[in-house]
């Protein structure tokens, strides 16, 4: 995904190494993957479905601020 | 002593083969406090003996804090995976420093010990100018993302 996108960045974290990481994201199995601090994907999906799941997330919040001013987090 | 095996490492040697661009990896390391950076050194060093197209450097984490921070890097080791791009098919790629590297954006954080090493040799591949194995849907998707997206692994070596 990173080679197909400027904007997408795949990091590959060891989480035995980096026990810090791995309790901040709640990584209690893995593979375990993160998007953007908001979406996660528990677990090897075939690459369609990981694909929509990881973006999927990113799509409803462009949805959600669409219309409204980014991070004021209320509407008037 | 290698710690690949001599079959594995033909293996590798014969993957390596169909790279069409050079592949130069970025390990950041730093001196104190990384019990693993030797154990990644080691690993790394497998790498270009198997090729002419894979390159490695090494980037202290502390002296070159800015380099890091410009790969959002901040722990050790680390390794970012870079290529050359434009090189044409059947010419020679050129020596070292006159190379432009551009970020493939993919990072592996820890060392890339186990099945690790697999991705890492995938990324190697996919970063030398294998074709994306990804299906339409997927590529559409993906076009469609026009803001930053980072997707964090967690893995384990076994």
């Amino acid at each position: 995904m990173a080679l197909a996108s400027p904007h997408i960045t795949a990091i590959a974290i060891e989480a035995t190494e980096f026990p810090d990481l791995a309790r901040k994201y709640h990584v209690t199995g893995v593979p375990k993957t993160v998007v953007n601090d908001e979406v996660e994907i528990l677990g090897a999906l075939p690459e369609r479905a990981f694909v929509e799941q990881a973006l999927a997330g990113l799509r409803n919040r462009e949805r959600e601020t669409e219309g409204g001013e980014p991070g004021t987090g209320h509407r008037e | 002593m290698a710690l690949i095996g001599p079959a594995d490492q033909q293996r590798l040697r014969d993957a390596f083969a169909a790279m069409t661009r050079p592949v130069h990896l970025l390990f950041f390391t730093q001196t104190l406090d990384c019990d693993l950076c030797p154990e990644t050194r080691q690993i790394l060093d497998e790498l270009p003996p198997l090729s002419d197209q894979i390159s490695v450097e090494e980037v202290n984490l502390i002296l070159e804090r800015e380099r890091a921070q410009a790969f959002g890097i901040d722990r050790a080791p680390a390794v970012a995976v870079t290529y050359a791009n434009g090189t044409a098919p059947g010419s020679a790629p050129p020596e070292g420093g006159g190379l432009h590297w551009t970020d493939s954006r993919i990072r592996f954080v820890g060392a890339p010990a186990g099945y690790e090493f697999i991705s890492l040799v995938q990324a190697v591949l996919i970063a030398g100018g294998r074709p994306l194995s990804l299906s339409e849907e997927s590529r559409r998707l993906i076009a469609a993302v026009d803001r930053p997206v980072t997707l964090q692994v967690f893995t384990t070596p076994t």
